[in-house]
Protein backbone atom coordinates (compact mmCIF):
# COMPACT_ATOMS: atom_id res chain seq x y z
CA UNK A 1 0.00 0.00 0.00
CA UNK A 2 2.54 2.36 0.90
CA UNK A 3 5.44 1.55 -2.00
CA UNK A 4 4.53 0.79 -5.67
CA UNK A 5 4.77 -2.71 -7.43
CA UNK A 6 8.72 -1.98 -7.74
CA UNK A 7 9.44 -0.67 -4.80
CA UNK A 8 9.58 3.40 -6.35
CA UNK A 9 8.77 5.93 -3.98
CA UNK A 10 7.91 9.26 -5.66
CA UNK A 11 6.11 12.58 -6.13
CA UNK A 12 2.96 10.72 -7.27
CA UNK A 13 2.87 7.83 -4.19
CA UNK A 14 3.16 11.18 -1.83
CA UNK A 15 0.93 12.85 -3.52
CA UNK A 16 -1.22 10.27 -2.95
CA UNK A 17 -0.52 9.77 0.62
CA UNK A 18 -1.16 13.68 1.29
CA UNK A 19 -4.36 12.98 -0.18
CA UNK A 20 -5.56 10.38 2.04
CA UNK A 21 -3.66 10.99 5.25
CA UNK A 22 -3.76 15.30 5.08
CA UNK A 23 -6.97 15.73 6.42
CA UNK A 24 -6.30 13.51 9.20
CA UNK A 25 -3.07 15.44 10.12
CA UNK A 26 -4.57 19.09 9.72
CA UNK A 27 -7.65 17.93 11.68
CA UNK A 28 -4.79 17.20 14.63
CA UNK A 29 -2.78 19.43 14.36
CA UNK A 30 -5.65 22.55 14.64
CA UNK A 31 -6.69 20.56 18.06
CA UNK A 32 -3.54 20.66 19.01
CA UNK A 33 -2.72 24.39 18.23
CA UNK A 34 -6.35 25.71 17.84
CA UNK A 35 -5.26 27.92 14.59
CA UNK A 36 -5.77 26.77 11.05
CA UNK A 37 -3.08 28.57 9.17
CA UNK A 38 -0.78 27.40 11.77
CA UNK A 39 -1.88 24.04 10.99
CA UNK A 40 -2.29 24.24 7.58
CA UNK A 41 1.27 25.38 6.73
CA UNK A 42 3.13 23.05 8.85
CA UNK A 43 1.23 19.57 7.59
CA UNK A 44 2.86 21.72 4.08
CA UNK A 45 5.80 21.53 5.87
CA UNK A 46 6.04 17.82 6.89
CA UNK A 47 5.13 16.71 3.51
CA UNK A 48 7.94 18.98 2.00
CA UNK A 49 10.29 16.86 4.73
CA UNK A 50 8.73 13.72 3.38
CA UNK A 51 9.24 14.66 -0.53
CA UNK A 52 12.88 15.24 0.45
CA UNK A 53 13.38 12.19 2.69
CA UNK A 54 11.11 9.70 1.84
CA UNK A 55 12.54 8.39 -1.75
CA UNK A 56 15.80 7.78 0.02
CA UNK A 57 14.98 6.57 3.29
CA UNK A 58 11.53 4.85 2.40
CA UNK A 59 7.98 5.54 3.30
CA UNK A 60 7.79 5.17 7.30
CA UNK A 61 5.72 2.29 8.60
CA UNK A 62 2.68 4.48 9.27
CA UNK A 63 2.74 7.45 7.21
CA UNK A 64 0.26 9.85 8.31
CA UNK A 65 1.47 8.89 11.81
CA UNK A 66 5.09 10.52 10.93
CA UNK A 67 3.95 13.37 9.27
CA UNK A 68 1.46 14.45 12.31
CA UNK A 69 4.36 13.55 14.44
CA UNK A 70 6.63 16.11 12.35
CA UNK A 71 4.08 18.95 11.67
CA UNK A 72 3.51 19.15 15.37
CA UNK A 73 7.30 19.60 15.74
CA UNK A 74 7.52 22.37 13.04
CA UNK A 75 4.65 24.03 14.52
CA UNK A 76 6.26 24.01 17.75
CA UNK A 77 9.33 25.80 16.06
CA UNK A 78 7.55 28.12 14.67
CA UNK A 79 5.54 29.09 17.35
CA UNK A 80 8.65 29.60 19.96
CA UNK A 81 9.64 32.09 17.17
CA UNK A 82 7.41 34.03 17.61
CA UNK A 83 6.41 36.20 20.10
CA UNK A 84 2.41 35.62 19.45
CA UNK A 85 3.00 32.23 19.28
CA UNK A 86 4.58 32.03 22.79
CA UNK A 87 1.43 32.81 24.28
CA UNK A 88 0.20 30.25 22.06
CA UNK A 89 2.35 27.45 23.07
CA UNK A 90 1.15 27.86 26.97
CA UNK A 91 -2.02 27.05 25.96
CA UNK A 92 -1.48 24.55 23.83
CA UNK A 93 0.76 23.04 27.25
CA UNK A 94 -2.38 23.83 28.95
CA UNK A 95 -4.60 22.08 25.84
CA UNK A 96 -2.61 19.05 25.84
CA UNK A 97 -2.65 18.55 29.42
CA UNK A 98 -6.59 18.84 29.96
CA UNK A 99 -6.86 16.51 27.04
CA UNK A 100 -4.28 14.29 28.33
CA UNK A 101 -6.36 14.15 31.56
CA UNK A 102 -10.05 14.05 30.06
CA UNK A 103 -9.72 12.42 26.89
CA UNK A 104 -11.55 13.97 23.83
CA UNK A 105 -14.94 13.48 25.65
CA UNK A 106 -17.07 12.16 23.20
CA UNK A 107 -15.85 13.20 20.32
CA UNK A 108 -13.98 10.47 18.86
CA UNK A 109 -12.23 11.97 15.98
CA UNK A 110 -10.60 15.55 15.07
CA UNK A 111 -11.91 15.55 11.71
CA UNK A 112 -15.50 15.27 12.83
CA UNK A 113 -14.62 18.31 14.85
CA UNK A 114 -13.56 20.17 12.17
CA UNK A 115 -16.30 19.43 9.92
CA UNK A 116 -18.88 20.43 12.36
CA UNK A 117 -16.10 23.59 12.31
CA UNK A 118 -16.34 24.30 8.59
CA UNK A 119 -19.60 23.24 8.09
CA UNK A 120 -20.64 26.07 10.83
CA UNK A 121 -24.17 28.06 9.85
CA UNK A 122 -22.18 31.48 10.20
CA UNK A 123 -19.89 30.27 7.21
CA UNK A 124 -21.45 30.68 3.65
CA UNK A 125 -22.86 27.60 2.15
CA UNK A 126 -20.13 27.60 -1.12
CA UNK A 127 -17.35 28.45 2.24
CA UNK A 128 -18.38 25.34 4.04
CA UNK A 129 -17.86 23.44 1.38
CA UNK A 130 -15.06 24.77 0.00
CA UNK A 131 -13.32 24.49 3.39
CA UNK A 132 -14.60 21.46 3.71
CA UNK A 133 -12.60 20.12 0.80
CA UNK A 134 -9.50 21.99 1.33
CA UNK A 135 -9.09 20.87 5.11
CA UNK A 136 -10.53 17.66 5.01
CA UNK A 137 -10.00 16.46 1.45
CA UNK A 138 -6.65 17.67 1.44
CA UNK A 139 -7.06 19.60 -2.16
CA UNK A 140 -5.07 22.55 -3.50
CA UNK A 141 -6.42 26.09 -3.41
CA UNK A 142 -6.60 25.47 -7.25
CA UNK A 143 -8.16 21.85 -7.43
CA UNK A 144 -10.98 23.64 -5.22
CA UNK A 145 -11.31 26.33 -7.80
CA UNK A 146 -11.46 23.97 -10.26
CA UNK A 147 -14.24 21.61 -8.45
CA UNK A 148 -16.36 24.60 -7.98
CA UNK A 149 -15.82 26.43 -11.91
CA UNK A 150 -14.46 29.64 -10.33
CA UNK A 151 -11.02 31.74 -10.81
CA UNK A 152 -8.15 31.24 -8.68
CA UNK A 153 -7.90 34.17 -6.72
CA UNK A 154 -11.70 34.03 -6.20
CA UNK A 155 -11.57 30.80 -4.47
CA UNK A 156 -8.59 31.40 -2.58
CA UNK A 157 -10.27 35.09 -1.51
CA UNK A 158 -13.16 33.04 0.24
CA UNK A 159 -10.78 30.47 1.98
CA UNK A 160 -8.82 33.23 3.19
CA UNK A 161 -12.15 35.08 4.04
CA UNK A 162 -13.44 31.93 5.74
CA UNK A 163 -10.55 31.06 7.86
CA UNK A 164 -10.01 34.67 8.61
CA UNK A 165 -13.93 34.87 10.62
CA UNK A 166 -13.09 31.15 11.97
CA UNK A 167 -10.56 33.05 13.79
CA UNK A 168 -11.44 36.06 14.36
CA UNK A 169 -15.45 35.40 15.09
CA UNK A 170 -14.43 32.80 17.03
CA UNK A 171 -16.37 29.68 15.50
CA UNK A 172 -15.53 27.48 17.82
CA UNK A 173 -13.86 23.76 17.10
CA UNK A 174 -16.43 21.03 18.77
CA UNK A 175 -19.34 18.96 17.21
CA UNK A 176 -22.44 20.80 18.58
CA UNK A 177 -24.29 19.79 21.22
CA UNK A 178 -28.01 17.99 21.24
CA UNK A 179 -30.03 21.11 20.93
CA UNK A 180 -28.49 22.38 18.44
CA UNK A 181 -27.65 19.01 16.36
CA UNK A 182 -30.41 18.79 13.99
CA UNK A 183 -29.34 22.42 11.94
CA UNK A 184 -26.04 22.02 12.12
CA UNK A 185 -26.35 18.26 11.07
CA UNK A 186 -28.18 19.68 8.01
CA UNK A 187 -25.20 21.65 6.77
CA UNK A 188 -22.89 18.78 7.30
CA UNK A 189 -24.93 16.14 5.38
CA UNK A 190 -25.29 18.08 2.50
CA UNK A 191 -21.17 18.99 2.25
CA UNK A 192 -20.07 15.51 3.07
CA UNK A 193 -22.94 14.99 -0.18
CA UNK A 194 -21.04 17.64 -2.09
CA UNK A 195 -17.86 16.66 -1.12
CA UNK A 196 -18.91 12.75 -2.66
CA UNK A 197 -20.64 14.63 -5.91
CA UNK A 198 -17.62 16.47 -6.66
CA UNK A 199 -15.31 12.91 -6.19
CA UNK A 200 -17.55 12.04 -8.78
CA UNK A 201 -17.54 14.23 -11.55
CA UNK A 202 -13.64 14.85 -10.67
CA UNK A 203 -11.96 12.42 -13.52
CA UNK A 204 -8.17 13.25 -11.64
CA UNK A 205 -6.35 12.06 -8.86
CA UNK A 206 -8.53 13.59 -6.52
CA UNK A 207 -12.51 12.19 -7.95
CA UNK A 208 -11.60 8.79 -5.51
CA UNK A 209 -10.05 10.34 -2.92
CA UNK A 210 -12.95 12.66 -2.33
CA UNK A 211 -15.31 9.58 -2.86
CA UNK A 212 -13.49 7.90 -0.06
CA UNK A 213 -13.47 10.80 1.96
CA UNK A 214 -17.29 11.70 1.78
CA UNK A 215 -17.68 7.73 2.90
CA UNK A 216 -15.50 7.90 5.43
CA UNK A 217 -17.01 11.20 7.04
CA UNK A 218 -20.36 9.71 6.58
CA UNK A 219 -19.26 6.21 8.41
CA UNK A 220 -17.96 8.45 11.10
CA UNK A 221 -21.04 10.17 11.70
CA UNK A 222 -23.38 7.05 12.09
CA UNK A 223 -21.37 6.02 14.42
CA UNK A 224 -21.52 9.05 16.37
CA UNK A 225 -24.78 9.24 15.96
CA UNK A 226 -26.86 5.98 15.29
CA UNK A 227 -30.41 7.67 15.89
CA UNK A 228 -30.19 10.19 13.50
CA UNK A 229 -32.01 8.19 10.40
CA UNK A 230 -30.71 11.03 7.95
CA UNK A 231 -27.17 9.87 8.59
CA UNK A 232 -27.87 6.48 8.25
CA UNK A 233 -29.71 7.00 4.98
CA UNK A 234 -26.52 9.69 3.77
CA UNK A 235 -24.06 7.24 4.12
CA UNK A 236 -26.08 4.39 2.45
CA UNK A 237 -26.84 6.44 -0.28
CA UNK A 238 -23.15 7.01 -0.97
CA UNK A 239 -22.16 3.43 -0.29
CA UNK A 240 -24.95 2.59 -2.98
CA UNK A 241 -23.54 4.89 -5.81
CA UNK A 242 -20.05 4.07 -5.04
CA UNK A 243 -21.08 -0.12 -5.23
CA UNK A 244 -21.63 1.29 -9.11
CA UNK A 245 -18.49 3.34 -9.54
CA UNK A 246 -16.34 0.61 -11.97
CA UNK A 247 -19.16 0.02 -14.18
CA UNK A 248 -19.47 3.66 -14.85
CA UNK A 249 -16.53 3.90 -17.27
CA UNK A 250 -16.36 1.04 -19.94
CA UNK A 251 -12.66 -0.33 -20.73
CA UNK A 252 -12.33 2.65 -23.24
CA UNK A 253 -12.81 5.53 -20.68
CA UNK A 254 -16.26 6.09 -22.23
CA UNK A 255 -19.45 6.86 -19.95
CA UNK A 256 -21.89 3.95 -19.58
CA UNK A 257 -25.41 5.45 -17.56
CA UNK A 258 -27.18 2.85 -15.39
CA UNK A 259 -29.15 1.48 -17.76
CA UNK A 260 -26.22 0.21 -20.12
CA UNK A 261 -23.74 -0.81 -17.05
CA UNK A 262 -22.16 -4.14 -16.82
CA UNK A 263 -24.17 -5.48 -13.58
CA UNK A 264 -21.71 -8.13 -12.82
CA UNK A 265 -18.94 -5.28 -11.66
CA UNK A 266 -21.37 -3.36 -9.13
CA UNK A 267 -19.82 -3.99 -5.87
CA UNK A 268 -21.75 -6.12 -4.12
CA UNK A 269 -20.43 -6.14 -0.44
CA UNK A 270 -21.17 -2.39 -0.68
CA UNK A 271 -24.63 -3.27 -2.41
CA UNK A 272 -25.69 -5.51 0.58
CA UNK A 273 -24.15 -2.55 3.35
CA UNK A 274 -25.94 -0.10 1.69
CA UNK A 275 -29.58 -2.34 1.38
CA UNK A 276 -29.06 -3.36 4.99
CA UNK A 277 -28.61 0.09 6.36
CA UNK A 278 -31.98 1.47 4.23
CA UNK A 279 -33.97 -1.95 5.49
CA UNK A 280 -33.08 -0.65 9.05
CA UNK A 281 -34.62 2.87 7.89
CA UNK A 282 -37.87 1.67 6.36
CA UNK A 283 -38.27 -0.43 9.96
CA UNK A 284 -37.51 3.08 11.83
CA UNK A 285 -39.81 4.54 9.53
CA UNK A 286 -38.54 8.15 10.30
CA UNK A 287 -38.04 9.12 6.20
CA UNK A 288 -35.95 11.93 4.96
CA UNK A 289 -34.84 12.89 1.82
CA UNK A 290 -31.66 11.20 1.99
CA UNK A 291 -32.85 7.79 3.18
CA UNK A 292 -35.46 7.79 0.03
CA UNK A 293 -32.64 8.73 -2.25
CA UNK A 294 -30.45 5.78 -0.93
CA UNK A 295 -34.24 3.74 -1.28
CA UNK A 296 -34.30 4.57 -4.82
CA UNK A 297 -30.83 3.31 -5.31
CA UNK A 298 -31.28 0.11 -3.68
CA UNK A 299 -34.19 -0.41 -5.71
CA UNK A 300 -31.86 0.07 -9.18
CA UNK A 301 -29.49 -2.55 -7.52
CA UNK A 302 -32.20 -5.25 -6.34
CA UNK A 303 -32.30 -5.84 -10.72
CA UNK A 304 -30.48 -8.13 -12.30
CA UNK A 305 -30.84 -6.37 -15.36
CA UNK A 306 -31.88 -3.38 -16.40
CA UNK A 307 -35.22 -4.36 -17.92
CA UNK A 308 -35.65 -5.65 -14.48
CA UNK A 309 -36.09 -2.63 -12.64
CA UNK A 310 -39.19 -1.84 -10.81
CA UNK A 311 -39.67 1.26 -11.86
CA UNK A 312 -43.20 1.72 -10.76
CA UNK A 313 -41.48 1.40 -7.37
CA UNK A 314 -38.47 4.32 -8.00
CA UNK A 315 -41.62 6.71 -9.18
CA UNK A 316 -43.79 5.77 -6.06
CA UNK A 317 -40.56 7.38 -3.85
CA UNK A 318 -39.58 9.87 -6.15
CA UNK A 319 -43.36 11.19 -5.78
CA UNK A 320 -42.23 10.67 -2.12
CA UNK A 321 -39.20 12.70 -2.11
CA UNK A 322 -41.14 15.70 -4.43
CA UNK A 323 -43.74 15.77 -1.24
CA UNK A 324 -40.78 16.30 0.95
CA UNK A 325 -37.80 18.48 -1.38
CA UNK A 326 -39.99 19.81 -4.09
CA UNK A 327 -36.90 20.80 -6.20
CA UNK A 328 -36.62 21.18 -9.81
CA UNK A 329 -34.20 18.60 -9.87
CA UNK A 330 -36.33 16.15 -8.09
CA UNK A 331 -38.74 16.98 -10.52
CA UNK A 332 -36.28 15.91 -13.72
CA UNK A 333 -35.63 12.45 -12.05
CA UNK A 334 -39.20 11.99 -11.33
CA UNK A 335 -40.21 13.11 -14.81
CA UNK A 336 -37.34 10.19 -15.84
CA UNK A 337 -39.31 7.55 -13.71
CA UNK A 338 -42.47 8.36 -15.47
CA UNK A 339 -40.92 8.12 -18.95
CA UNK A 340 -40.62 4.28 -17.99
CA UNK A 341 -43.47 3.73 -16.19
CA UNK A 342 -45.81 6.12 -18.72
CA UNK A 343 -43.70 6.11 -21.82
CA UNK A 344 -41.80 9.42 -23.03
CA UNK A 345 -44.65 11.81 -23.90
CA UNK A 346 -45.94 12.45 -20.34
CA UNK A 347 -42.82 12.61 -19.56
CA UNK A 348 -41.20 15.08 -21.68
CA UNK A 349 -44.92 17.13 -20.60
CA UNK A 350 -43.31 17.15 -17.56
CA UNK A 351 -40.01 18.36 -18.63
CA UNK A 352 -40.92 21.00 -20.63
CA UNK A 353 -42.29 22.52 -17.13
CA UNK A 354 -39.12 22.86 -15.35
CA UNK A 355 -36.78 25.86 -15.40
CA UNK A 356 -33.86 24.05 -15.25
CA UNK A 357 -32.03 25.42 -18.47
CA UNK A 358 -28.73 26.08 -17.26
CA UNK A 359 -28.45 22.21 -15.56
CA UNK A 360 -27.29 19.97 -18.48
CA UNK A 361 -29.18 16.90 -17.32
CA UNK A 362 -32.16 18.74 -18.17
CA UNK A 363 -30.70 18.69 -21.78
CA UNK A 364 -29.80 15.39 -21.50
CA UNK A 365 -32.93 13.98 -20.44
CA UNK A 366 -35.48 15.98 -22.82
CA UNK A 367 -32.79 14.51 -25.71
CA UNK A 368 -33.46 11.38 -24.71
CA UNK A 369 -37.41 11.50 -24.06
CA UNK A 370 -37.43 13.53 -27.99
CA UNK A 371 -34.97 10.33 -29.28
CA UNK A 372 -37.74 7.82 -28.05
CA UNK A 373 -40.30 9.79 -29.60
CA UNK A 374 -38.79 9.41 -32.80
CA UNK A 375 -38.25 13.17 -32.78
CA UNK A 376 -34.82 12.95 -34.38
CA UNK A 377 -33.60 16.68 -34.87
CA UNK A 378 -35.08 18.25 -31.53
CA UNK A 379 -33.02 15.37 -29.84
CA UNK A 380 -29.90 16.17 -31.68
CA UNK A 381 -30.03 19.93 -30.85
CA UNK A 382 -30.85 19.27 -27.12
CA UNK A 383 -27.77 16.71 -27.03
CA UNK A 384 -25.84 19.30 -28.06
CA UNK A 385 -27.06 21.78 -25.81
CA UNK A 386 -26.32 19.47 -23.37
CA UNK A 387 -22.77 18.22 -24.29
CA UNK A 388 -21.65 21.96 -24.24
CA UNK A 389 -22.40 21.96 -20.55
CA UNK A 390 -21.61 18.44 -19.64
CA UNK A 391 -19.17 18.72 -16.19
CA UNK A 392 -16.57 16.05 -17.83
CA UNK A 393 -15.19 15.03 -20.81
CA UNK A 394 -17.06 11.46 -20.70
CA UNK A 395 -20.50 12.27 -20.26
CA UNK A 396 -19.25 15.14 -22.93
CA UNK A 397 -17.87 12.20 -25.38
CA UNK A 398 -21.51 10.48 -24.35
CA UNK A 399 -23.89 12.95 -24.97
CA UNK A 400 -22.12 13.99 -28.61
CA UNK A 401 -22.28 10.61 -29.14
CA UNK A 402 -26.35 10.45 -28.77
CA UNK A 403 -26.46 9.51 -25.48
CA UNK A 404 -26.00 5.82 -26.50
CA UNK A 405 -22.05 5.31 -25.54
CA UNK A 406 -19.38 3.92 -27.45
CA UNK A 407 -19.60 0.39 -28.20
CA UNK B 1 -13.59 35.18 26.46
CA UNK B 2 -14.17 37.02 22.87
CA UNK B 3 -16.08 40.26 23.09
CA UNK B 4 -19.13 40.48 20.99
CA UNK B 5 -21.46 43.21 19.89
CA UNK B 6 -24.63 42.44 19.03
CA UNK B 7 -26.19 45.12 17.24
CA UNK B 8 -29.65 45.76 16.51
CA UNK B 9 -30.82 47.75 13.25
CA UNK B 10 -33.92 49.36 12.73
CA UNK B 11 -35.18 50.49 9.00
CA UNK B 12 -36.37 54.19 8.91
CA UNK B 13 -40.15 53.89 7.44
CA UNK B 14 -40.52 50.22 7.59
CA UNK B 15 -43.94 49.16 8.25
CA UNK B 16 -44.01 46.71 10.96
CA UNK B 17 -47.17 45.65 12.73
CA UNK B 18 -47.64 47.89 15.61
CA UNK B 19 -46.99 46.18 18.99
CA UNK B 20 -49.82 46.23 21.75
CA UNK B 21 -49.51 47.14 25.44
CA UNK B 22 -50.02 44.11 26.24
CA UNK B 23 -47.02 42.79 23.96
CA UNK B 24 -44.78 45.91 24.61
CA UNK B 25 -44.93 44.80 28.39
CA UNK B 26 -43.90 41.28 27.57
CA UNK B 27 -40.98 42.27 25.46
CA UNK B 28 -39.34 44.63 28.01
CA UNK B 29 -40.14 41.93 30.74
CA UNK B 30 -38.46 39.54 28.09
CA UNK B 31 -35.54 42.29 27.47
CA UNK B 32 -35.16 42.79 31.69
CA UNK B 33 -34.94 38.97 32.17
CA UNK B 34 -32.34 38.14 29.55
CA UNK B 35 -30.32 41.58 30.74
CA UNK B 36 -30.05 39.74 34.65
CA UNK B 37 -29.16 36.75 32.86
CA UNK B 38 -26.36 38.17 30.97
CA UNK B 39 -25.14 39.63 34.28
CA UNK B 40 -25.87 36.73 36.40
CA UNK B 41 -23.44 35.21 33.96
CA UNK B 42 -20.60 37.74 33.36
CA UNK B 43 -21.50 38.23 30.13
CA UNK B 44 -22.68 41.57 29.87
CA UNK B 45 -20.36 44.50 29.10
CA UNK B 46 -22.48 47.37 28.53
CA UNK B 47 -25.92 48.14 26.59
CA UNK B 48 -27.79 51.09 25.18
CA UNK B 49 -30.70 51.69 23.08
CA UNK B 50 -29.98 54.84 20.85
CA UNK B 51 -32.60 57.71 19.90
CA UNK B 52 -33.91 58.31 16.54
CA UNK B 53 -31.21 58.28 13.94
CA UNK B 54 -32.53 61.81 12.90
CA UNK B 55 -31.32 63.31 16.03
CA UNK B 56 -27.66 62.62 15.12
CA UNK B 57 -25.57 64.81 14.26
CA UNK B 58 -21.83 64.37 12.13
CA UNK B 59 -18.25 66.25 13.07
CA UNK B 60 -16.18 65.88 10.16
CA UNK B 61 -13.13 67.54 8.69
CA UNK B 62 -12.24 69.26 5.63
CA UNK B 63 -9.18 70.86 5.03
CA UNK B 64 -8.31 73.08 8.12
CA UNK B 65 -12.27 73.38 8.75
CA UNK B 66 -14.44 71.43 11.29
CA UNK B 67 -17.98 71.10 9.47
CA UNK B 68 -20.74 70.08 11.89
CA UNK B 69 -24.30 68.44 9.51
CA UNK B 70 -27.35 67.83 11.02
CA UNK B 71 -28.04 64.06 10.33
CA UNK B 72 -26.69 60.24 10.26
CA UNK B 73 -23.45 59.89 9.13
CA UNK B 74 -24.57 57.29 6.63
CA UNK B 75 -27.17 57.90 4.27
CA UNK B 76 -29.55 55.01 4.37
CA UNK B 77 -32.37 53.34 5.28
CA UNK B 78 -30.85 50.81 8.14
CA UNK B 79 -29.55 52.88 11.29
CA UNK B 80 -28.27 51.26 14.30
CA UNK B 81 -31.18 51.32 17.41
CA UNK B 82 -28.89 49.99 20.23
CA UNK B 83 -26.52 47.75 21.22
CA UNK B 84 -24.86 45.04 23.22
CA UNK B 85 -21.51 44.63 24.36
CA UNK B 86 -21.37 41.36 25.17
CA UNK B 87 -18.43 38.67 26.59
CA UNK B 88 -18.41 35.28 25.51
CA UNK B 89 -16.36 31.97 25.53
CA UNK B 90 -16.88 31.75 21.19
CA UNK B 91 -19.65 32.63 18.71
CA UNK B 92 -21.92 30.08 19.61
CA UNK B 93 -22.35 31.26 23.25
CA UNK B 94 -22.67 34.93 21.46
CA UNK B 95 -25.11 33.59 19.19
CA UNK B 96 -27.13 32.21 21.92
CA UNK B 97 -27.72 35.25 23.52
CA UNK B 98 -28.36 36.80 20.04
CA UNK B 99 -31.12 34.47 19.81
CA UNK B 100 -32.79 35.21 22.91
CA UNK B 101 -32.65 39.18 22.13
CA UNK B 102 -34.25 38.86 18.76
CA UNK B 103 -36.60 36.44 20.11
CA UNK B 104 -37.57 39.09 22.62
CA UNK B 105 -37.69 42.02 20.40
CA UNK B 106 -38.21 40.63 16.62
CA UNK B 107 -35.85 42.53 15.01
CA UNK B 108 -32.60 41.13 13.57
CA UNK B 109 -29.49 41.32 15.64
CA UNK B 110 -25.85 41.50 13.94
CA UNK B 111 -23.57 39.98 15.77
CA UNK B 112 -19.55 40.90 15.01
CA UNK B 113 -16.29 40.24 17.09
CA UNK B 114 -14.57 43.10 18.84
CA UNK B 115 -10.98 43.68 17.51
CA UNK B 116 -7.65 44.96 19.05
CA UNK B 117 -8.45 43.01 22.75
CA UNK B 118 -5.24 42.09 24.92
CA UNK B 119 -7.36 38.64 24.82
CA UNK B 120 -8.17 38.38 21.54
CA UNK B 121 -7.59 34.90 19.88
CA UNK B 122 -4.31 36.08 18.30
CA UNK B 123 -5.60 38.20 15.23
Amino acid sequence: MNHTPDGVVDAPLIGRIFREESGRSVAALIAFCGDIDVAEDAVQEAFAIALRRWPDAGVPPNPGGWITTTARKRAIDRLRREARGRDLLGEVAALAERDGAEGRGTVPDDRLRLIFTCCHPALSAEARVALTLRLLGGLSTTEVARAFLVAEPTMAQRLVRAKRKIKAARIPYRVPEDGELPDRLRSVLAVIYLVYNAGVHNAGLAGPGLCAEAIRLARILSGLMPDEPEVAGLLALVLLIESRRASRTRPDGSLAVLGEQDRSRWDRALIEEGQAIVRGCLRRNRPGPYQIQAAINAVHADAATAEQTDWPQILALYDQLLAMAPTPVVALNLAVAVGEVHGPAPALALVDELDLGHYYAFHATRADLLRRLGRDSEAAVAYERAATMAPTDAERDFLRLGGRGRR
Amino acid sequence: MVRYMLSVHSREGEVREPLTEEEMQRSHAQLRDIEREMAAEGAWVFSARLHEADTATVVRVSGDEILTTDGPFAETKDHLGGFYLIEAADLDAALGWAAKVTAAIKVPIEVRPLAGFADEPHA
